[in-house]
């Protein structure tokens, strides 16, 4: 009775939304198809016909309906029919085959779409604004945005500026002040670039194949990254896909398809890669890439073992640290941190406002780095500027003089770690006879031994927050480098010695913790979106509970450590060690390439941004792509850079402005645990189709749909919806809809968390533990049994408390590169390497850049290229800046931006000289990831001019026993170009050069 | 009647590139009748931030200084316009007709400040027009003052007597106070951007060690005059700001209770840091 009811309702939806809908005419134009319902029990159902446009209907049942829908019963088909739809209920009937389709794919999801269309098509999104502009809302790898939009084109992207219904901002009051953060989003600049992006001429607006391959015939691979491309049409790219998918599975096996991605995306819960691409990639059954903990390497493989926080990739806790800086903090070191430029995560200049607050409350700064970085050179302060790769020798001196002037915090030292009296041996010299004093740190970093005693001094005498790494609680900068697990590692024992939690002692440089509601819930980008994904996401935590969808497990089990992927295409084999941040010892697991009885790859499904210019030994990928191994590459992108160039055939991706999707600001939960902490306000965005797709590019989502189609998978990745329906599914699973109705949150576009009342902010980070207390931030980490005794007591730690000796790696014992006591291993790659260092005299860093996000923002043709601090044109090129001191300038007769050639055994780069005090001799600036990558000649080798800087970086791990990049342990020579396009010493017949012996322990 | 005015602080400005990538943004693509036609993508630095790097290290100081057309009440480029192709709102805007201004590339060579860029493609004379349309629109601010982070950029609409007080109370300046034009673009803090400064640091051994000193006395003396005096911090450093460049030679002398003093001399061209001053060594 109810089955007949519903499916009677059902035409009359169809039919009413045709009346109303002029759209919906059109789409039911589209196809003749029959759909039937079917109660399989008793054989009674009721049949749709759509033909030229009209919908017919009657009970009973059609023979050879293209579409069927079979319910085990009219009682369950009434249950699952009548709206709302239960999507638990629906998924356990699809499992329990209850409710099953049958019927070809372009079919079956034509008509589920079209039913699924009823309820959105009216939807009426965006607010119109002046000038017959309509401002629509979307997102950014670096803020929120307004779009305004006329006739069809973005007029204008800008931050957001609250209106007078959005909620009032926290304030904390420090000092006799009172401080609240402006009623407004901040913006970085790769996201106030986005409109030269959607629109650059670099687009790849159409599918293309590269001109000399042929999958029937001659494939070229030779001339990968070479050849040109020809236009082809959707249906002729998918035919390729689809035979070289098949073909490949049949010849090699599971494994022999690779789905590969690089680690940031473009924004929005269900476009993201760990999203739609996992879902994607579960379903075909993939080999994957495993990710380095990049950018928290030195955290991650270091600073855990001696504090826990696996669960946070080895940062500390964040919580309170604003209001506790600004309250009681005396001075703030930044080591290796620049804020302004790293923009937290995600989070754009949400700190900045803060750093100003501790400005004007007097909080004194002082700035440790190679370069005297933005956040230096704004904030100002004394700046030690110590050798790359020697920070942890500068920490050890630093800690020689609290020892031994007797100003560090006995008591804490006490109670709250182990080890100490082993550290304070080592550290006085009374092992190993070699006393860390600062003369000894001056003749390794470069720092004169009076500065080193006057910081130290300062210090130990002031309550100082340490602004380690950009989010000032870790990220980037010396954990990028060979001795990155040792800095960090040094940070943690700096900071134990000094009450780590004792009021105005913490990590930290107002980049996070501050005041926001952490407990509201809305998902981050890395809770899976609805891939299903609960292996490789945050999706079993919350997200799947709350918005049920089908799981998704890859039936292939074989990953490449990504930093050796190229050796392992090349090779055919290779080993790494994945991030498996649930315990400690999660990282001493091995997993090696191939996996037993699998193929190898055979055909790479890569998708997003570019391992070449942001991997290390870049070279080595352009090389890869030329290997015959690799018998087929897809790439699926927005812009025809870089690496995208070495596919044999390219799927035109469009960007996230040009589809349905949600998001929130800096979240990438599931992830970065509570990363929200960085804002001022969390902001969720509706975002927006501000556009249609650019020439014939699709989203992310259907491209992966239209690819599954013709594998019968449609129904299983999209279960029958469009991207507009999961956008739905995602705001009904979060907390929104009890504040914000789904008809407003359409139009608005936007929802501003309220802030919480004073009573209900977190506590400080680490006070607790300071205090002897249970844990009471709210973070659910570490995992219960992984406190020693009592639940919430204590560390992650064997131990429970800071350990200067880590016992974890005292239990693995099997790395020298990373004893149990952080002894200071010099550099493999640095000024004690000899027989490198008299070749390559210089040594390069090459930090996050400023105004790309890795490779986005940069190239393209982008607005971005003209700062004056990001590209320099010279003679209608637009050439990658690398900095240098004067002194080397002279010496090598460069001047201000002549062209340059940076170059090493590994690669040779053409950039625009920029001559700057703010180096010591020595050292060459430069920034990661140009997006561009243009070898002069041969790919892998030849010189570059895009400014890839990372054809210059090693590829050896910063120690064998991990997986982690060391971008900052580089030696290079530099020298005017003379406009010659060839490698010394690097041909095509020449090996990488031997990753250097392992450095033993002492 | 009030007018809009730009307050620019420097010591603000941290040079994230947001003016300019706003400006941008809203320019390029888009046409806005009557104040602006299309700015091309590349070439055109309507807002630009110039820069000033001071020193050597590890005595370093950066400071930037966004520049703009200034919209002057006494503009040069109006007085070099034809046809009416430049006219000056009730407002305080200078707008350059882009329809009137074709052809008129003198006017990119009346603006003694370079902010008019000629349009190669369009034969027109552009500058930032200060978002006039968009403040036409209830806009509170143009894009650049949205979009900073910083606060290092202030629109305001004040009357004249109003903005004169401003100026007073602020300690604002012309960028460029020599050409007189009464420029609506007001400055602050940029004695960094303009001046020069003599640093160094101060140590002295004791028992065989090396020490910064802090609290020595450090005299300034310019022709054997007293210019200023401070003292050091606990990193021994001292610096005297606001000198001219190319001033020619200053003598330095330090003293302090516990040591022999010592005293340096220093030819100044650029800002200059003389290096450790050794006191008893």
């Amino acid at each position: 009775m109810k089955f007949s009811f519903v499916l009677y309702a059902l035409l009359w939806v169809l039919r009413i939304t045709a009346w109303r809908h002029p759209a919906f005419r059109e789409r039911l134009k589209e196809r003749n198809l029959t759909a039937q319902f079917l109660s399989q029990a008793d054989g009674r159902g009721r049949w749709f016909r759509f033909q030229d446009g009209r919908i017919h209907s009657g009970t009973g049942v059609k023979d050879n309906a293209e579409v069927l829908l079979i319910f085990k019963n009219a009682h369950i088909g009434g249950r699952l029919l009548m709206p709302p739809i239960d999507h638990l209920e629906q998924i356990e009937a699809i499992k329990n085959f209850q409710l099953m389709m049958e019927g070809e794919d372009e079919d079956t999801y034509w008509f589920s779409a079209t039913v699924m269309m009823t309820q959105h098509i009216g939807w009426k999104y965006g607010t119109p604004v002046e000038n017959g502009e309509t401002r629509y809302t979307s997102h950014t790898n670096g803020g929120p945005v307004f779009v305004y939009v006329k006739d069809g084109r973005i007029v204008r992207i800008t931050p957001i500026e609250f209106d007078d219904e959005d909620p009032q901002p926290w304030e904390i009051e420090a000092r006799g002040k009172t401080f609240r953060p402006p009623r407004r989003t901040t913006l970085a600049p790769h996201g106030q670039t986005s409109k030269s992006l959607i629109y650059s001429k670099e687009r790849n607006l159409y599918p293309m194949k590269r001109v000399d391959f042929d999958p029937d015939g001659e494939r070229n691979i030779q001339n990968r990254g070479v050849s040109g491309y020809e236009r082809i049409s959707w249906e002729e790219a998918l035919d390729i896909v689809e035979a070289e998918i098949k073909r490949v599975n049949r010849q090699y096996g599971p494994g022999a398809i690779m789905v590969s991605r690089t680690s940031h995306h473009t924004w929005g819960n269900i476009g993201y890669y760990i999203s739609a691409m996992n879902r994607f990639a579960n379903i075909l059954g993939a080999t994957t890439t495993t990710l380095n903990p990049d950018s928290w390497e030195g955290w991650y493989w270091g600073a855990m073992h001696h504090y826990g926080h696996s669960m946070r990739n080895g940062a500390p806790e964040i919580y309170g640290l604003v209001e506790d800086c600004l309250q009681e903090c005396e001075m703030i070191v930044y080591w290796s941190s620049d804020p302004e430029v790293t923009n937290g995560v995600y989070g754009s200049f949400e700190g900045t406002v803060r750093r100003q607050w501790a400005k004007e409350l007097g909080i004194k700064s002082v700035h440790i780095d190679p370069y005297l970085n933005e956040s230096a050179a704004w904030v100002g302060g004394k700046w030690f500027a110590p050798r790359p790769g020697t920070s942890p020798a500068l920490a050890h001196a630093i800690t020689h003089v609290w020892m031994t002037e007797d100003l560090y915090d006995k008591e804490y030292v006490a109670e709250r770690t182990t080890g100490f009296d082993k550290w304070r041996d080592y550290i006085l010299g009374q092992e190993d006879g070699e006393a860390k004093t600062p003369e000894w740190a001056e003749a390794e970093t470069g720092v004169p031994a009076k500065d080193i005693r006057a910081l130290a001094r300062e210090w130990g005498s002031k309550k100082t927050y340490l602004a380690a790494g950009g989010m000032g609680v870790t990220l980037g900068g010396a954990c990028r480098t060979s001795t990155g697990a040792q800095w960090a590692r040094a940070m943690v024992c700096l900071m134990a010695m000094q009450g780590l939690g004792k009021p105005g002692v913490n990590f930290g440089n107002l980049q996070f913790g501050s005041p926001i509601d952490y407990s509201f819930y809305f998902p981050g980008y890395a809770e899976g979106g609805f891939s299903g994904d609960l292996t490789n996401s945050g999706n079993a935590i919350s997200l799947y509970q709350r918005m049920p969808h089908l799981i998704s497990m890859n039936p292939v089990q074989q990953t490449i450590p990504r930093l050796k992927l190229p050796e392992a295409i090349m090779d055919g084999k290779a080993e790494g060690y994945p991030i498996d941040p649930r315990f400690i010892e999660g990282q001493f697991f091995p997993v090696h390439y191939p996996s037993p009885g699998h193929s190898p790859v055979r055909m790479m499904y890569k998708y997003g941004g570019s391992y070449i210019s942001t991997q290390p030994d870049s070279n080595r990928y352009a090389r890869m792509y030329n290997s015959e191994s690799l018998e087929f590459v897809v790439s699926q992108s927005i812009w025809h850079e870089g690496e995208v160039r070495f596919a044999d055939l390219i799927l035109p991706a469009c960007t996230n402005f040009e589809r349905w999707d949600i998001g929130e600001w800096a979240s990438p939960q599931g992830y970065g645990y509570d990363w929200i902490g960085q804002l001022n306000h969390r902001v969720i965005t509706l975002q927006h189709p501000t556009i249609e797709p650019l020439g014939e590019s699709k989203s992310d989502f259907s491209i992966f749909l239209e690819v599954l189609k013709r594998l019968g998978h449609s129904a299983y990745y999209s279960e029958g919806m469009t991207e507009r329906d999961w956008v739905k599914r995602m705001f009904d699973a979060s907390d929104l809809p009890r504040h914000i109705s789904w008809k407003k949150f359409l139009r608005k576009g936007y929802f501003v968390v309220p802030a919480e009342p004073k009573s209900n902010w977190p506590r400080t980070a680490y006070r607790w533990f300071a205090e002897g207390r249970k844990k009471d931030v709210p973070e659910p980490h570490p995992l219960p049994g992984s406190y020693g005794e009592n639940f919430r007591e204590g560390l992650q730690t064997q131990s429970g408390k800071i350990e200067f000796e880590a016992e974890s790696l005292k239990r693995y014992g099997q790395d020298p590169e990373r004893p149990p006591l952080n002894r200071y291993i010099p550099s493999w790659e640095g000024l004690g390497t000899a027989g490198l260092l008299e070749k390559y005299p210089l040594q390069l860093v090459s930090p996050h850049a400023r105004y790309s996000f890795h490779t986005n923002g940069d190239g393209k043709d982008s607005a971005t290229n003209d700062l004056m601090d990001h590209r320099v044109e010279i003679d209608g090129y637009y050439y990658w800046i690398a900095r240098l001191n004067p002194e080397d300038a002279a010496a090598r007769g460069i001047g201000e931006n002549d062209l340059i050639k940076l170059h090493n055994d590994r690669g040779a780069v053409v950039c625009a000289a920029q001559i700057t005090n703010r180096l010591m001799p020595g050292v060459v600036h430069c920034r990661q990831a140009a997006a561009r990558y243009d070898p002069m000649g041969k790919p892998g080798y030849s010189v570059d001019r895009g400014g890839c800087i990372n054809n210059l970086t090693p590829a050896r791990s910063q120690s064998l026993k991990t997986h982690s990049a060391a971008y900052n342990a580089c030696l290079i020579e530099v020298v005017k170009w003379n406009g010659e396009t060839d490698l010394d010493g690097v041909t095509p017949a020449a090996q990488p050069a031997p990753a250097p012996e392992l450095v033993p322990a002492k | 009647m009030s007018k809009w005015n730009m307050i620019v602080d420097a010591a603000k400005c941290e040079n994230c590139g947001n003016c300019y990538l706003s400006t941008v943004d809203e320019y390029t693509g888009n046409d806005h009748p009557g104040v602006a036609a299309e700015m091309p993508l590349h070439g055109h630095k309507w807002i630009e931030i110039l820069k000033r790097e001071r020193g050597q290290a590890p005595m370093v100081d950066v400071t930037y200084a966004p520049v703009m057309c200034n919209h002057c009440d006494d503009a040069p480029c109006m007085e070099a316009a034809e046809n009416g192709a430049i006219t000056k709102r009730a407002d305080g805007i200078v707008i350059i007709d882009p329809v009137k201004s074709k052809g008129q590339r003198q006017i990119v060579d009346a603006c003694p400040y370079g902010a008019v860029y000629w349009n190669e493609e369009k034969e027109i004379p552009q500058a930032w027009p200060f978002d006039a349309h968009l403040l036409d629109r209830g806009w509170q601010h143009p894009r650049c003052v949205q979009s900073c982070p910083t606060g290092a950029l202030r629109a305001v609409k004040v009357d004249d007597a109003e903005m004169a007080r401003i100026r007073r109370e602020e300690g604002l300046e012309d960028f460029r106070p020599d050409l007189d034009t009464k420029p609506r673009v007001h400055y602050k803090n940029l004695g960094k951007y303009r001046y020069e400064f003599i640093g160094g640091t101060v140590a002295a051994a004791r028992g065989g060690i090396e020490d910064c000193v802090e609290g020595a006395e450090v005299v300034l003396k310019y022709a054997g005059d007293e210019l200023a005096r401070t003292a050091t911090d606990n990193y021994g450093d001292f610096r005297f700001d606001g000198l001219r460049a190319d001033s020619g030679v200053y003598a330095i002398e330090v003293s302090h209770p516990d040591f022999p003093g010592a005293s340096v001399q220093a030819e100044l061209g650029r800002s200059t840091y003389v290096g450790t001053i050794a006191l008893g060594g």
